[in-house]
Order: structure tokens, then C-alpha cells, then sequence
């Protein structure tokens, strides 16, 4: 998926974009996505893997969650500032639910 | 209005204190805060799941393999929505106008499944033959074996002589806490949706004016883009936790 395009184009406040991937990374992007949901439909109906279900489906939503992030939201080729909004709420988000996990003893 | 500037590696230089578009900037800073406030209702959902006193449950309620094709559906409504925005920095104006439409029909049709999931949620009945029920054993209607409220529900119709008894499936906002917690958190999913329907429509409408799909308006379409892109990875999130965690018998 490293197939850049190297597009170069003017804008209204005239920002220029360079290095976005090609219709056809877009393509494999969209078509993994959709291979990784179909595994995870497919180990849904596993029973035998008990609650090791768990970490394989979170790994397998995380991966397609920053798959989109990197490549349809163009992090991978934007400015970092712009990862860092975004990580930043993420991270304070992930911290809120683990928070509100624990408060209310959902672990123990 | 700002200008820009190309570095040696290419990244984007504006003339604003960042250096970067701050309309850009802005829309990641809400996309960070609308992080936290889906977080806080997957917190909610979470906390709450598995106490409610009555049913219906996930897994009386949950067609995975339904939910597995609107999810696609989203899926693929954001790779439609890249194309339109390549397409656009490319000046293909017409490809740019038929993958922008593309992704709003596929989110019209996303809320569709999510309406039709709901009607189906709140109005599902299951009904019954009581002589040909063995109240002892596990029972099964529609490759649905019924829990054990549903069980004791056609029990109660059953032994008070009814020949037919109708078990309750229907599942609305205030009939426990996962339906509220349900409800909300999805509900409030459908409406950023529906709303990024209505952007993605202004701007296709937009496009037949002067000016309106030319490679000028990338930054109008990116930001768009931004907002759709992170529905379908909120979605994402949504679809692991509350559907296959929801219903998956050995959690």
C-alpha cells in the first residue's frame, strides 16, 4: 500500500497536497478492510475460544480503525500536529472508558 | 486567507502560527472531542451491560449476519468517499460527483438497516402452539433458543390454558438498560451519520454551481471527508463492542 501518487494541487487558501496514496491503494485499503470484517463475523461464531475472543476481535478492530485513520484520513501523509488532536482525544477517551470500567468494578 | 508553501519533503506550509490549514486543524480537534463523548456512551453501555433485571438481551434481539452487511456497507462508503476526493484533486469533475453520491446513497442506506433494525428490535414477537411446547426442555423458534425470561414468559400464557402464547421480544429505549444504553449510543451514531448525509448532498448539489467541484474546493471536500471517515471508524469501535462482545455466548 505504499503506491503514492504524488498528486500536487492548488487549493482555494492554497494549501498543496502531495504524496496521497492512488485509487488503487484506496482499493486494497477498502478490500482488507473488508477481509478483516469478514474475519472477525467468522471467529464470532468460534464458541469454543471463550473470552480469548476478546483480545483477537479488539486487535482486529484496532487494525481496521487505523487503517482508515492512516490512509482514508491521510495521517499517515498529513502533519503530525493533526495525529496529535486525534491521539490526544483517542487517548483521553480510551482513559475514560477504563476509568468508568474500574469505578464501577465492571473488572472485578 | 492563508497561503501556502511546499517544503523539500513535501508537507503543506501555511502562513498561520502552526504552519498548518487552521480549518483542518479545527475539524481534528472536534474529531479528537467527539472521541471522548462516544467514549463516555461505550463506557456507559459497558458499564451496564449484562444488569438488566429483564429482558429482552443482546442475543435475543442481534442478527450479526444483518449488522455484518451494513457494516460493509460503511466500509465501503468510505473508500467512495477517498475516490471523490482523488478524484476531485485530479479534476475528474464527473467521477468526483458519481463517488460523492455513492457515498450518500450508502449511508442513506446504512441508516436504513439501522431503521429497520430498530423497527425490528422494538416490534419482534415470537408466537407459540402451548400443546406443542415441552416446557421441560430447551426451546428453539427460529433457529432462536429462547432465554430463560422468554421460557418463563410462555410458561405463565401456557399455564394459565392459553393455546397460543405470544413471548415479548421487543426491545425500545425504556424496556431495560441495555435497551437505553443500546438505543443512545447508537442513536446518537445514526445522527452523526445522518448529518454527514446532508453535508455530503449540499456539497454534490453544490458542485453543478461555477467553481463548485474544482480542485479550488479540495479543502471543503477534505474536511467532509474527515467527518465521514470517522462515523465509519466509530462504527468500527460500536460493531466489535456492543455486537460481537454483546452476543457472544462465552463472554
Amino acid at each position: 500500500m505504499a503506491e503514492d501518487a504524488g498528486t500536487h494541487a492548488e487549493t482555494s487558501e492554497g494549501t498543496v497536497h502531495t504524496g496521497h496514496p492512488t485509487p488503487m491503494t484506496y482499493f486494497k485499503v477498502a478490500m482488507t478492510l473488508s477481509v478483516i470484517t469478514a474475519i472477525e463475523v467468522a471467529i464470532f461464531y468460534v464458541e469454543d475460544l471463550g473470552k480469548g475472543i476478546i483480545p483477537i476481535l479488539a486487535v482486529l478492530s484496532i487494525g481496521k480503525f487505523a487503517l482508515v485513520a492512516m490512509y482514508y484520513m491521510h495521517l499517515k501523509y498529513d502533519s503530525r500536529l493533526f495525529t496529535s488532536f486525534f491521539v490526544a482525544g483517542l487517548i483521553l477517551a480510551v482513559a475514560v472508558v477504563f476509568a468508568v470500567l474500574f469505578l464501577f468494578r465492571v473488572f472485578g | 486567507m492563508a497561503h501556502a508553501a511546499v517544503a523539500e519533503h513535501g508537507e503543506e506550509h501555511e502562513e498561520t502560527t502552526t504552519g498548518l490549514n487552521h480549518r483542518k486543524l479545527l475539524m481534528w480537534a472536534f474529531l479528537g472531542s467527539d472521541c471522548m463523548f462516544f467514549g463516555s456512551l461505550i463506557a456507559t453501555y459497558l458499564v451496564y451491560q449484562g444488569k438488566s433485571q429483564r429482558g429482552p438481551f443482546p442475543e435475543d434481539v442481534f442478527s450479526i449476519p444483518v449488522t455484518s452487511v451494513s457494516t460493509f456497507v460503511l466500509l465501503m462508503s468510505s473508500m467512495s468517499m477517498v475516490l471523490a476526493y482523488s478524484a476531485l484533486t485530479r479534476g475528474q469533475t464527473k467521477s468526483f460527483r458519481i463517488w460523492l453520491l455513492s457515498t450518500a446513497i450508502m449511508g442513506m442506506t446504512f441508516i436504513a438497516f439501522q431503521v429497520f433494525e430498530f423497527y425490528e428490535f422494538a416490534n419482534h414477537e415470537l408466537e407459540f402452539h402451548c400443546s406443542e411446547v415441552d416446557l421441560s426442555g430447551t426451546i428453539e423458534k427460529d433457529n432462536h433458543t429462547l432465554t430463560t425470561f422468554q421460557k418463563n414468559q410462555l410458561k405463565e400464557q401456557c399455564e394459565a390454558g392459553q393455546a397460543e402464547a405470544v413471548v415479548d421480544h421487543g426491545l425500545t429505549p425504556r424496556t431495560n438498560l441495555f435497551g437505553t444504553t443500546f438505543f443512545t449510543l447508537t442513536g446518537f451514531h445514526g445522527a452523526h451519520v445522518t448529518l454527514g448525509i446532508v453535508w455530503l448532498l449540499s456539497l454534490f448539489f453544490y458542485s453543478f454551481r461555477k467553481g463548485g467541484a474544482s480542485p479550488k474546493r479540495e479543502l471543503d471536500i477534505d474536511l467532509a471527508a474527515l467527518y465521514w471517515h470517522f462515523v465509519d471508524v466509530v462504527w468500527i469501535v460500536i460493531f466489535t463492542v456492543v455486537y460481537l462482545f454483546g452476543v457472544f455466548p462465552g463472554i
